[in-house]
Protein backbone atom coordinates (compact mmCIF):
# COMPACT_ATOMS: atom_id res chain seq x y z
CA UNK A 1 0.00 0.00 0.00
CA UNK A 2 1.11 3.35 -0.78
CA UNK A 3 1.62 5.71 1.93
CA UNK A 4 0.48 8.75 2.53
CA UNK A 5 3.19 10.82 3.77
CA UNK A 6 6.68 9.13 4.25
CA UNK A 7 9.04 10.97 5.49
CA UNK A 8 13.12 9.49 5.98
CA UNK A 9 15.94 10.61 8.13
CA UNK A 10 14.57 14.31 8.32
CA UNK A 11 16.99 16.22 10.04
CA UNK A 12 16.61 20.60 10.32
CA UNK A 13 19.33 22.00 12.49
CA UNK A 14 18.82 26.07 13.40
CA UNK A 15 22.35 27.48 13.44
CA UNK A 16 24.29 24.83 16.28
CA UNK A 17 21.07 24.03 17.45
CA UNK A 18 19.64 20.94 16.14
CA UNK A 19 15.86 20.70 16.51
CA UNK A 20 14.86 17.91 14.55
CA UNK A 21 15.67 14.67 13.42
CA UNK A 22 17.10 11.95 12.01
CA UNK A 23 13.35 11.36 11.88
CA UNK A 24 11.22 8.12 10.17
CA UNK A 25 7.86 8.77 9.85
CA UNK A 26 4.95 7.21 7.77
CA UNK A 27 1.17 8.26 7.31
CA UNK A 28 -0.99 5.51 5.82
CA UNK A 29 -4.38 6.48 3.74
CA UNK A 30 -6.97 7.92 6.01
CA UNK A 31 -5.09 7.75 9.05
CA UNK A 32 -5.73 9.84 12.08
CA UNK A 33 -2.43 10.31 13.41
CA UNK A 34 -1.61 12.12 16.93
CA UNK A 35 1.54 14.19 17.71
CA UNK A 36 2.21 14.65 21.36
CA UNK A 37 5.40 16.33 22.70
CA UNK A 38 6.67 19.19 25.05
CA UNK A 39 7.31 22.55 23.52
CA UNK A 40 9.94 22.73 21.84
CA UNK A 41 10.43 19.22 20.97
CA UNK A 42 10.03 19.85 17.14
CA UNK A 43 6.41 19.34 16.49
CA UNK A 44 5.98 22.74 14.16
CA UNK A 45 9.63 22.05 12.41
CA UNK A 46 8.19 18.70 11.35
CA UNK A 47 5.15 20.13 10.19
CA UNK A 48 7.29 22.86 8.23
CA UNK A 49 9.29 20.04 6.81
CA UNK A 50 6.48 18.80 5.59
CA UNK A 51 4.49 21.34 3.88
CA UNK A 52 8.02 23.14 2.38
CA UNK A 53 7.91 26.29 4.60
CA UNK A 54 10.82 24.84 6.07
CA UNK A 55 14.02 23.13 3.97
CA UNK A 56 15.00 19.95 5.62
CA UNK A 57 18.96 19.80 5.87
CA UNK A 58 18.90 16.24 4.92
CA UNK A 59 16.28 13.95 4.41
CA UNK A 60 13.24 12.76 1.77
CA UNK A 61 9.52 13.55 1.69
CA UNK A 62 7.50 11.48 -0.15
CA UNK A 63 3.59 12.25 -0.76
CA UNK A 64 1.49 9.59 -2.38
CA UNK A 65 4.38 7.59 -3.51
CA UNK A 66 5.61 10.90 -5.11
CA UNK A 67 9.30 12.55 -3.69
CA UNK A 68 8.14 16.23 -2.97
CA UNK A 69 11.29 16.79 -1.33
CA UNK A 70 11.52 19.86 -3.65
CA UNK A 71 8.59 21.62 -4.08
CA UNK A 72 7.85 24.51 -3.14
CA UNK A 73 4.99 25.17 0.00
CA UNK A 74 2.22 25.92 -2.65
CA UNK A 75 3.05 23.51 -5.03
CA UNK A 76 2.63 20.72 -1.82
CA UNK A 77 -0.63 22.59 -0.79
CA UNK A 78 -2.13 22.09 -4.60
CA UNK A 79 -1.29 18.53 -4.29
CA UNK A 80 -3.40 17.65 -1.79
CA UNK A 81 -1.26 18.57 1.87
CA UNK A 82 -2.94 21.31 3.94
CA UNK A 83 -2.39 22.49 6.96
CA UNK A 84 -4.11 25.09 10.07
CA UNK A 85 -1.70 27.47 11.50
CA UNK A 86 -1.21 27.26 15.52
CA UNK A 87 -1.96 31.03 15.48
CA UNK A 88 -4.92 31.45 13.59
CA UNK A 89 -3.81 33.15 10.10
CA UNK A 90 -6.58 34.67 8.84
CA UNK A 91 -6.35 36.89 5.76
CA UNK A 92 -7.13 40.08 7.06
CA UNK A 93 -9.02 42.90 5.13
CA UNK A 94 -10.72 39.98 3.46
CA UNK A 95 -14.11 38.67 4.24
CA UNK A 96 -15.00 35.23 5.96
CA UNK A 97 -16.15 34.25 1.75
CA UNK A 98 -13.19 35.68 -0.02
CA UNK A 99 -10.66 34.19 2.64
CA UNK A 100 -12.02 30.42 1.14
CA UNK A 101 -11.58 31.98 -2.75
CA UNK A 102 -8.18 32.48 -2.06
CA UNK A 103 -7.13 28.83 -2.59
CA UNK A 104 -9.74 28.00 -4.95
CA UNK A 105 -8.33 30.74 -6.80
CA UNK A 106 -5.13 29.31 -6.96
CA UNK A 107 -6.40 25.54 -7.64
CA UNK A 108 -7.26 24.24 -11.14
CA UNK A 109 -10.61 22.99 -12.35
CA UNK A 110 -12.42 24.67 -9.89
CA UNK A 111 -15.68 25.82 -11.39
CA UNK A 112 -18.64 27.89 -9.21
CA UNK A 113 -15.98 29.29 -6.36
CA UNK A 114 -18.33 31.07 -4.48
CA UNK A 115 -20.81 27.65 -4.52
CA UNK A 116 -17.86 25.94 -3.02
CA UNK A 117 -16.31 28.31 -0.63
CA UNK A 118 -19.86 28.49 0.67
CA UNK A 119 -20.53 24.85 0.85
CA UNK A 120 -16.97 24.91 2.61
CA UNK A 121 -18.50 27.51 5.21
CA UNK A 122 -21.38 25.51 6.02
CA UNK A 123 -19.33 22.19 6.42
CA UNK A 124 -17.90 24.07 9.20
CA UNK A 125 -20.48 25.63 10.56
CA UNK A 126 -19.43 29.33 9.36
CA UNK A 127 -21.86 30.07 6.32
CA UNK A 128 -24.06 32.62 8.40
CA UNK A 129 -20.54 35.23 8.41
CA UNK A 130 -19.64 34.37 4.77
CA UNK A 131 -19.87 38.03 4.11
CA UNK A 132 -18.19 39.73 7.46
CA UNK A 133 -14.43 40.63 7.46
CA UNK A 134 -12.56 37.98 8.99
CA UNK A 135 -11.41 40.04 11.78
CA UNK A 136 -14.15 40.20 13.41
CA UNK A 137 -14.03 36.70 14.20
CA UNK A 138 -13.82 34.96 17.41
CA UNK A 139 -11.79 32.37 18.49
CA UNK A 140 -13.41 29.45 17.53
CA UNK A 141 -14.44 31.21 14.46
CA UNK A 142 -11.19 32.20 13.23
CA UNK A 143 -10.05 28.12 13.98
CA UNK A 144 -13.37 26.73 11.57
CA UNK A 145 -11.73 29.45 9.08
CA UNK A 146 -8.28 28.44 9.63
CA UNK A 147 -10.15 24.43 8.78
CA UNK A 148 -12.25 25.29 5.96
CA UNK A 149 -9.24 27.31 4.49
CA UNK A 150 -7.10 24.22 4.67
CA UNK A 151 -10.02 22.36 3.12
CA UNK A 152 -10.47 24.36 0.20
CA UNK A 153 -7.77 22.57 -1.75
CA UNK A 154 -9.70 19.53 -1.26
CA UNK A 155 -6.36 18.04 0.54
CA UNK A 156 -5.89 14.21 1.15
CA UNK A 157 -3.48 15.08 4.24
CA UNK A 158 -4.87 18.03 6.98
CA UNK A 159 -2.10 18.77 9.68
CA UNK A 160 -4.31 20.39 12.60
CA UNK A 161 -1.11 22.13 14.18
CA UNK A 162 -3.07 22.64 17.88
CA UNK A 163 -6.51 23.88 16.17
CA UNK A 164 -7.88 23.44 19.62
CA UNK A 165 -5.61 25.81 22.01
CA UNK A 166 -7.29 28.03 23.99
CA UNK A 167 -10.68 26.39 23.85
CA UNK A 168 -13.46 25.75 25.88
CA UNK A 169 -14.50 21.75 26.36
CA UNK A 170 -17.59 22.09 23.91
CA UNK A 171 -15.92 23.86 21.50
CA UNK A 172 -13.10 21.08 21.27
CA UNK A 173 -16.03 18.84 20.87
CA UNK A 174 -17.35 20.63 17.90
CA UNK A 175 -14.05 21.12 16.20
CA UNK A 176 -13.05 17.34 17.00
CA UNK A 177 -16.63 16.66 15.30
CA UNK A 178 -15.58 18.38 12.19
CA UNK A 179 -12.34 16.82 11.79
CA UNK A 180 -13.98 12.93 12.63
CA UNK A 181 -16.23 14.10 9.88
CA UNK A 182 -13.58 14.79 7.42
CA UNK A 183 -11.22 12.22 8.14
CA UNK A 184 -14.76 9.94 7.52
CA UNK A 185 -14.78 11.76 4.19
CA UNK A 186 -11.35 9.92 3.10
CA UNK A 187 -8.22 12.56 4.40
CA UNK A 188 -5.52 11.24 6.52
CA UNK A 189 -5.40 13.83 9.39
CA UNK A 190 -2.24 14.84 11.79
CA UNK A 191 -3.02 16.51 14.92
CA UNK A 192 -0.24 18.43 16.85
CA UNK A 193 -2.31 18.77 20.50
CA UNK A 194 -1.32 19.73 23.86
CA UNK A 195 -4.68 19.27 24.56
CA UNK A 196 -4.51 15.45 25.34
CA UNK A 197 -7.96 13.86 26.06
CA UNK A 198 -8.84 15.58 22.80
CA UNK A 199 -5.33 14.24 20.72
CA UNK A 200 -5.64 10.46 22.71
CA UNK A 201 -9.38 10.29 21.49
CA UNK A 202 -8.93 10.89 18.14
CA UNK A 203 -6.00 9.38 16.86
CA UNK A 204 -5.71 5.56 16.22
CA UNK A 205 -1.57 5.76 16.43
CA UNK A 206 0.01 8.68 18.53
CA UNK A 207 3.77 9.44 18.26
CA UNK A 208 5.53 11.31 20.88
CA UNK A 209 8.58 13.90 20.15
CA UNK A 210 11.21 15.18 22.59
CA UNK A 211 14.13 17.43 21.60
CA UNK A 212 13.52 16.70 18.05
CA UNK A 213 13.66 12.74 18.18
CA UNK A 214 10.40 10.28 18.00
CA UNK A 215 10.61 8.45 21.54
CA UNK A 216 7.72 6.84 21.49
CA UNK A 217 4.88 5.66 18.82
CA UNK A 218 1.87 3.54 19.48
CA UNK A 219 -1.61 3.38 19.96
CA UNK A 220 -3.59 6.50 22.55
CA UNK A 221 -3.68 4.08 25.74
CA UNK A 222 0.26 2.61 24.51
CA UNK A 223 1.83 6.22 25.10
CA UNK A 224 -0.40 7.16 28.14
CA UNK A 225 1.35 4.15 30.16
CA UNK A 226 4.74 4.53 28.20
CA UNK A 227 7.30 5.13 30.75
CA UNK A 228 9.62 7.42 28.67
CA UNK A 229 6.41 10.12 27.32
CA UNK A 230 5.81 10.32 31.11
CA UNK A 231 8.69 10.85 31.99
CA UNK A 232 9.15 13.51 29.46
CA UNK A 233 5.74 14.84 30.30
CA UNK A 234 6.01 14.73 33.87
CA UNK A 235 9.78 14.57 34.64
CA UNK A 236 11.27 11.58 37.24
CA UNK A 237 9.14 10.63 39.46
CA UNK A 238 11.56 8.34 41.15
CA UNK A 239 11.93 10.82 44.48
CA UNK A 240 8.75 10.23 45.90
CA UNK B 1 -19.83 43.38 -10.68
CA UNK B 2 -20.70 43.90 -14.40
CA UNK B 3 -22.38 47.11 -14.01
CA UNK B 4 -19.56 48.39 -12.00
CA UNK B 5 -17.52 47.91 -15.02
CA UNK B 6 -19.67 49.53 -17.50
CA UNK B 7 -19.94 52.56 -14.71
CA UNK B 8 -16.05 52.74 -14.89
CA UNK B 9 -15.75 52.07 -18.33
CA UNK B 10 -17.70 55.20 -19.05
CA UNK B 11 -16.57 57.77 -16.64
CA UNK B 12 -12.62 56.58 -18.40
CA UNK B 13 -14.40 57.67 -21.62
CA UNK B 14 -15.98 60.71 -20.32
CA UNK B 15 -12.80 62.05 -18.59
CA UNK B 16 -10.78 61.45 -21.78
CA UNK B 17 -13.25 63.24 -23.87
CA UNK B 18 -12.62 65.73 -21.48
CA UNK B 19 -9.26 65.85 -21.74
CA UNK B 20 -9.42 65.94 -25.35
CA UNK B 21 -11.91 68.72 -25.29
CA UNK B 22 -10.53 70.61 -22.99
CA UNK B 23 -8.40 72.95 -24.55
CA UNK B 24 -10.92 74.37 -26.39
CA UNK B 25 -12.62 75.98 -23.35
CA UNK B 26 -10.28 76.45 -21.09
CA UNK B 27 -7.60 78.62 -22.65
CA UNK B 28 -5.11 79.43 -19.35
CA UNK B 29 -2.35 76.99 -19.80
CA UNK B 30 -1.74 77.28 -16.67
CA UNK B 31 -4.02 74.93 -15.78
CA UNK B 32 -2.79 72.38 -18.10
CA UNK B 33 0.82 72.56 -16.47
CA UNK B 34 -0.62 72.31 -13.32
CA UNK B 35 -3.50 69.53 -14.69
CA UNK B 36 -0.21 67.37 -15.67
CA UNK B 37 1.57 67.26 -12.28
CA UNK B 38 -1.51 66.06 -10.73
CA UNK B 39 -2.26 63.34 -13.19
CA UNK B 40 1.18 62.58 -13.14
CA UNK B 41 0.93 61.90 -9.32
CA UNK B 42 -2.62 59.76 -10.14
CA UNK B 43 0.29 57.61 -12.22
CA UNK B 44 2.73 57.36 -9.59
CA UNK B 45 0.68 56.40 -6.52
CA UNK B 46 -1.11 54.14 -8.54
CA UNK B 47 1.50 52.58 -9.40
CA UNK B 48 3.22 52.42 -5.82
CA UNK B 49 -0.35 51.29 -4.36
CA UNK B 50 -0.19 48.00 -6.50
CA UNK B 51 2.91 46.44 -4.53
CA UNK B 52 2.31 48.80 -1.71
CA UNK B 53 -1.45 48.74 -1.02
CA UNK B 54 -1.89 45.50 -2.32
CA UNK B 55 0.90 43.20 -1.29
CA UNK B 56 2.04 45.64 1.30
CA UNK B 57 5.78 46.03 0.36
CA UNK B 58 6.20 49.30 0.64
CA UNK B 59 9.09 51.09 -1.98
CA UNK B 60 10.89 53.63 -0.96
CA UNK B 61 12.56 54.28 -4.67
CA UNK B 62 9.60 55.34 -6.94
CA UNK B 63 11.53 57.89 -7.86
CA UNK B 64 14.21 55.39 -9.33
CA UNK B 65 11.35 53.62 -11.71
CA UNK B 66 10.07 57.65 -12.85
CA UNK B 67 13.84 58.78 -13.31
CA UNK B 68 14.62 55.82 -15.43
CA UNK B 69 11.36 56.60 -17.21
CA UNK B 70 12.47 60.42 -17.62
CA UNK B 71 15.84 59.49 -18.94
CA UNK B 72 15.39 56.63 -21.46
CA UNK B 73 11.69 58.64 -22.97
CA UNK B 74 14.37 61.59 -23.09
CA UNK B 75 17.32 59.38 -24.97
CA UNK B 76 15.13 57.87 -27.10
CA UNK B 77 14.13 60.93 -28.71
CA UNK B 78 17.20 63.39 -28.77
CA UNK B 79 19.42 59.84 -29.78
CA UNK B 80 17.40 58.09 -32.27
CA UNK B 81 14.38 61.04 -32.82
CA UNK B 82 12.16 58.29 -31.63
CA UNK B 83 8.77 59.10 -30.89
CA UNK B 84 6.68 59.77 -27.24
CA UNK B 85 4.89 56.41 -27.97
CA UNK B 86 7.92 54.49 -28.12
CA UNK B 87 9.71 56.13 -25.45
CA UNK B 88 6.24 55.69 -23.11
CA UNK B 89 6.50 51.63 -24.14
CA UNK B 90 10.28 51.31 -23.46
CA UNK B 91 10.03 53.25 -20.27
CA UNK B 92 7.53 50.71 -19.48
CA UNK B 93 9.08 47.50 -20.15
CA UNK B 94 12.46 49.51 -18.48
CA UNK B 95 10.65 49.45 -15.19
CA UNK B 96 9.43 46.23 -15.38
CA UNK B 97 12.74 44.61 -15.65
CA UNK B 98 13.71 47.20 -13.01
CA UNK B 99 11.21 45.87 -11.00
CA UNK B 100 11.57 42.56 -11.26
CA UNK B 101 15.54 42.32 -11.25
CA UNK B 102 15.12 44.12 -7.91
CA UNK B 103 12.27 42.31 -6.63
CA UNK B 104 14.17 39.10 -7.64
CA UNK B 105 17.06 40.02 -5.73
CA UNK B 106 15.27 41.07 -2.40
CA UNK B 107 12.44 39.53 -2.48
CA UNK B 108 13.25 36.15 -1.23
CA UNK B 109 14.84 37.27 2.09
CA UNK B 110 12.23 39.87 3.80
CA UNK B 111 10.00 43.06 3.33
CA UNK B 112 12.34 45.32 4.72
CA UNK B 113 15.37 44.29 2.89
CA UNK B 114 13.14 45.08 -0.13
CA UNK B 115 12.41 48.45 1.28
CA UNK B 116 16.26 49.02 1.88
CA UNK B 117 16.63 48.04 -1.75
CA UNK B 118 14.51 50.46 -3.14
CA UNK B 119 16.21 53.50 -1.20
CA UNK B 120 20.05 52.05 -2.53
CA UNK B 121 18.35 52.17 -6.42
CA UNK B 122 17.51 55.57 -6.04
CA UNK B 123 21.29 56.91 -5.77
CA UNK B 124 22.31 54.13 -7.47
CA UNK B 125 20.98 55.14 -10.75
CA UNK B 126 20.74 59.50 -10.03
CA UNK B 127 24.44 58.51 -9.77
CA UNK B 128 25.04 56.74 -13.19
CA UNK B 129 23.22 59.32 -14.75
CA UNK B 130 25.07 62.22 -12.72
CA UNK B 131 28.37 60.52 -14.68
CA UNK B 132 27.18 59.42 -17.59
CA UNK B 133 28.16 62.19 -20.77
CA UNK B 134 25.96 60.89 -23.22
CA UNK B 135 22.63 61.40 -20.76
CA UNK B 136 23.98 65.32 -20.24
CA UNK B 137 25.61 64.47 -16.63
CA UNK B 138 24.72 66.52 -13.99
CA UNK B 139 24.31 69.78 -16.38
CA UNK B 140 21.23 67.63 -17.96
CA UNK B 141 19.60 67.93 -21.04
CA UNK B 142 17.75 70.13 -23.54
CA UNK B 143 14.95 67.97 -25.22
CA UNK B 144 13.12 70.07 -27.76
CA UNK B 145 10.33 67.87 -28.53
CA UNK B 146 8.47 68.17 -32.20
CA UNK B 147 5.47 70.12 -32.50
CA UNK B 148 2.24 68.83 -31.00
CA UNK B 149 -0.49 67.48 -33.23
CA UNK B 150 -2.83 70.44 -34.08
CA UNK B 151 -5.89 69.05 -33.01
CA UNK B 152 -4.18 68.79 -29.00
CA UNK B 153 -4.29 72.75 -28.92
CA UNK B 154 -0.44 73.49 -27.87
CA UNK B 155 2.60 71.24 -26.34
CA UNK B 156 1.38 71.86 -22.48
CA UNK B 157 -2.07 70.63 -23.76
CA UNK B 158 -0.58 67.65 -25.71
CA UNK B 159 1.54 66.20 -23.05
CA UNK B 160 -1.38 66.86 -20.26
CA UNK B 161 -3.48 64.43 -22.64
CA UNK B 162 -1.03 62.31 -22.67
CA UNK B 163 -0.61 61.37 -19.47
CA UNK B 164 -4.50 61.03 -18.90
CA UNK B 165 -4.25 58.26 -21.45
CA UNK B 166 -1.27 56.85 -18.95
CA UNK B 167 -3.44 57.74 -16.35
CA UNK B 168 -6.46 55.86 -17.29
CA UNK B 169 -4.79 53.08 -18.27
CA UNK B 170 -3.01 52.68 -15.25
CA UNK B 171 -5.74 53.16 -13.02
CA UNK B 172 -7.81 50.06 -15.24
CA UNK B 173 -5.28 48.14 -15.44
CA UNK B 174 -4.95 48.70 -11.12
CA UNK B 175 -8.62 48.33 -10.49
CA UNK B 176 -8.80 45.05 -12.56
CA UNK B 177 -5.56 43.78 -10.74
CA UNK B 178 -7.90 44.09 -7.09
CA UNK B 179 -10.51 42.54 -7.99
CA UNK B 180 -8.93 39.54 -9.62
CA UNK B 181 -7.46 36.50 -8.34
CA UNK B 182 -3.96 38.40 -8.87
CA UNK B 183 -5.09 41.28 -6.09
CA UNK B 184 -6.87 38.61 -3.90
CA UNK B 185 -3.63 36.74 -3.99
CA UNK B 186 -1.22 39.55 -3.37
CA UNK B 187 -3.87 40.72 -0.52
CA UNK B 188 -3.24 37.23 1.25
CA UNK B 189 0.11 37.84 0.61
CA UNK B 190 -0.27 41.14 2.82
CA UNK B 191 -2.03 38.96 5.79
CA UNK B 192 0.19 36.78 5.94
CA UNK B 193 2.76 34.98 3.32
CA UNK B 194 3.14 31.63 4.54
CA UNK B 195 -0.83 31.47 5.46
CA UNK B 196 -1.31 32.33 1.63
CA UNK B 197 1.71 30.25 0.16
CA UNK B 198 0.01 27.37 2.24
CA UNK B 199 -3.14 27.91 0.66
CA UNK B 200 -1.87 27.18 -2.53
CA UNK B 201 -0.77 31.01 -3.89
CA UNK B 202 2.88 31.33 -5.78
CA UNK B 203 3.86 34.14 -3.45
CA UNK B 204 6.99 34.85 -5.12
CA UNK B 205 6.19 34.94 -8.70
CA UNK B 206 2.80 37.03 -7.27
CA UNK B 207 5.34 39.88 -5.89
CA UNK B 208 7.45 39.38 -8.78
CA UNK B 209 4.14 40.05 -11.32
CA UNK B 210 3.22 42.98 -8.62
CA UNK B 211 6.78 44.58 -8.35
CA UNK B 212 7.35 44.42 -12.56
CA UNK B 213 3.75 46.02 -12.69
CA UNK B 214 4.30 48.78 -10.45
CA UNK B 215 7.64 49.74 -11.85
CA UNK B 216 6.23 49.29 -15.24
CA UNK B 217 3.66 52.52 -14.38
CA UNK B 218 5.52 54.34 -12.14
CA UNK B 219 8.53 54.57 -15.27
CA UNK B 220 5.63 54.83 -17.80
CA UNK B 221 4.76 58.46 -15.32
CA UNK B 222 8.10 59.39 -16.33
CA UNK B 223 8.13 59.08 -19.59
CA UNK B 224 6.27 62.67 -21.08
CA UNK B 225 8.04 64.25 -18.49
CA UNK B 226 10.95 65.62 -20.62
CA UNK B 227 8.50 66.86 -23.52
CA UNK B 228 6.57 68.71 -19.98
CA UNK B 229 9.62 70.63 -18.87
CA UNK B 230 11.93 70.19 -22.29
CA UNK B 231 14.64 69.66 -20.04
CA UNK B 232 15.87 66.95 -17.54
CA UNK B 233 18.45 66.94 -14.86
CA UNK B 234 19.05 64.12 -12.46
CA UNK B 235 18.09 66.04 -9.51
CA UNK B 236 14.58 66.37 -10.30
CA UNK B 237 14.23 63.64 -11.97
CA UNK B 238 15.28 61.29 -9.26
CA UNK B 239 13.66 63.90 -6.58
CA UNK B 240 13.14 63.29 -3.10
CA UNK B 241 9.73 63.96 -3.06
CA UNK B 242 8.83 62.01 -5.70
CA UNK B 243 9.32 58.62 -3.06
CA UNK B 244 7.89 60.82 -0.64
CA UNK B 245 4.65 61.34 -2.51
CA UNK B 246 4.68 57.98 -3.96
CA UNK B 247 4.02 56.32 -0.49
CA UNK B 248 1.94 59.99 1.15
CA UNK B 249 -0.66 60.07 -1.85
CA UNK B 250 -2.28 56.33 -1.45
CA UNK B 251 -1.81 56.30 2.27
CA UNK B 252 -4.05 59.36 2.53
CA UNK B 253 -6.66 58.61 0.40
CA UNK B 254 -6.13 54.52 1.30
CA UNK B 255 -3.88 51.25 -0.11
CA UNK B 256 -6.92 49.31 -0.74
CA UNK B 257 -8.65 50.30 -3.21
CA UNK B 258 -7.68 51.72 -7.01
CA UNK B 259 -9.63 54.66 -5.76
CA UNK B 260 -7.69 55.95 -2.98
CA UNK B 261 -4.52 56.84 -4.99
CA UNK B 262 -6.63 58.83 -6.79
CA UNK B 263 -8.23 60.59 -4.08
CA UNK B 264 -4.72 60.67 -2.31
CA UNK B 265 -2.79 62.08 -5.45
CA UNK B 266 -5.68 65.00 -6.53
CA UNK B 267 -5.52 66.25 -2.85
CA UNK B 268 -2.33 66.53 -2.33
CA UNK B 269 -0.95 67.43 -5.39
CA UNK B 270 -3.28 70.40 -6.08
CA UNK B 271 -2.36 71.33 -2.51
CA UNK B 272 0.99 71.41 -3.57
CA UNK B 273 0.41 73.24 -6.67
CA UNK B 274 -1.38 76.12 -5.23
CA UNK B 275 1.13 76.06 -1.83
CA UNK B 276 4.09 76.56 -4.94
CA UNK B 277 2.22 79.77 -6.44
CA UNK B 278 0.63 81.23 -3.08
CA UNK B 279 3.60 80.22 -0.27
CA UNK B 280 6.74 78.96 -1.34
CA UNK B 281 7.44 75.83 -3.48
CA UNK B 282 10.07 75.00 -0.48
CA UNK B 283 7.55 74.50 1.65
CA UNK B 284 6.08 71.18 -0.65
CA UNK B 285 8.16 68.90 1.21
CA UNK B 286 7.46 69.74 4.86
CA UNK B 287 3.91 70.11 3.71
CA UNK B 288 3.73 66.00 2.43
CA UNK B 289 5.97 65.64 5.44
CA UNK B 290 3.42 66.95 8.14
CA UNK B 291 0.54 65.52 6.51
CA UNK B 292 1.78 61.77 6.03
CA UNK B 293 2.67 62.10 9.51
CA UNK B 294 -1.24 63.02 10.32
CA UNK B 295 -2.46 60.53 8.37
CA UNK B 296 -0.06 57.69 9.76
CA UNK B 297 -1.38 59.00 12.87
CA UNK B 298 -4.68 59.39 13.06
CA UNK B 299 -5.84 57.75 9.96
CA UNK B 300 -3.43 54.84 8.77
CA UNK B 301 -5.90 53.60 6.58
CA UNK B 302 -6.59 56.41 4.25
CA UNK B 303 -9.57 58.92 3.73
CA UNK B 304 -11.45 56.14 2.16
CA UNK B 305 -10.67 53.69 5.70
CA UNK B 306 -12.50 56.65 7.53
CA UNK B 307 -15.39 56.67 5.51
CA UNK B 308 -15.70 52.90 5.70
CA UNK B 309 -15.78 53.15 9.02
CA UNK B 310 -17.97 56.30 9.88
CA UNK B 311 -20.56 54.41 7.83
CA UNK B 312 -20.06 51.07 9.67
CA UNK B 313 -20.79 53.22 13.17
CA UNK B 314 -23.68 54.76 11.95
CA UNK B 315 -25.02 51.30 10.68
CA UNK B 316 -24.85 49.55 13.94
Amino acid sequence: MTTALSLRNIEKSFGVFKALGPVDLDLNPNERLGIIGPNGAGKTTLINCITGVLKPDNGTVHFMGKDISHLLPHERARLGIARSFQIPRPFIGMSVLENLLVPLDYKHNVHNKEQRALELLQSVGLHTRAQDPSGSLSQLELRKLELARALASDPKVLIADEAMAGLSDTEIDEVLDILMKLNESGVAIIMIEHIMHAVMRFSQRVVCFDTGQLIAAGTANEIANNETVQKVYFGEQTHH
Amino acid sequence: MKRNNLIFALGAILILLAGFFAPSIVTNPFYFFAGYVIVQYIVIATGWNVLGGYAGYINFGAAAFFGSGVYLSAFLFNAFGLPLWVGIIGAAALGAILGLAMGYLTLQIQGVYFAIATLGLVIVLETIVHNLPGLGGARGMAVYGPAPPEWSGGPVQYVFFVILIIAVACVALARWIEHSWVGRGLRAVRASEDAAECSGVPTLKLKLVACSISGAMLAAAGAPYPFYTNFVEPVTAFSLLIGLNAIAMPLIGGTRSWAGPIIGAIILASAQQIATVTISSELNILFVGVVLIAFVALAPNGLLGLAKRKSAGTAQ
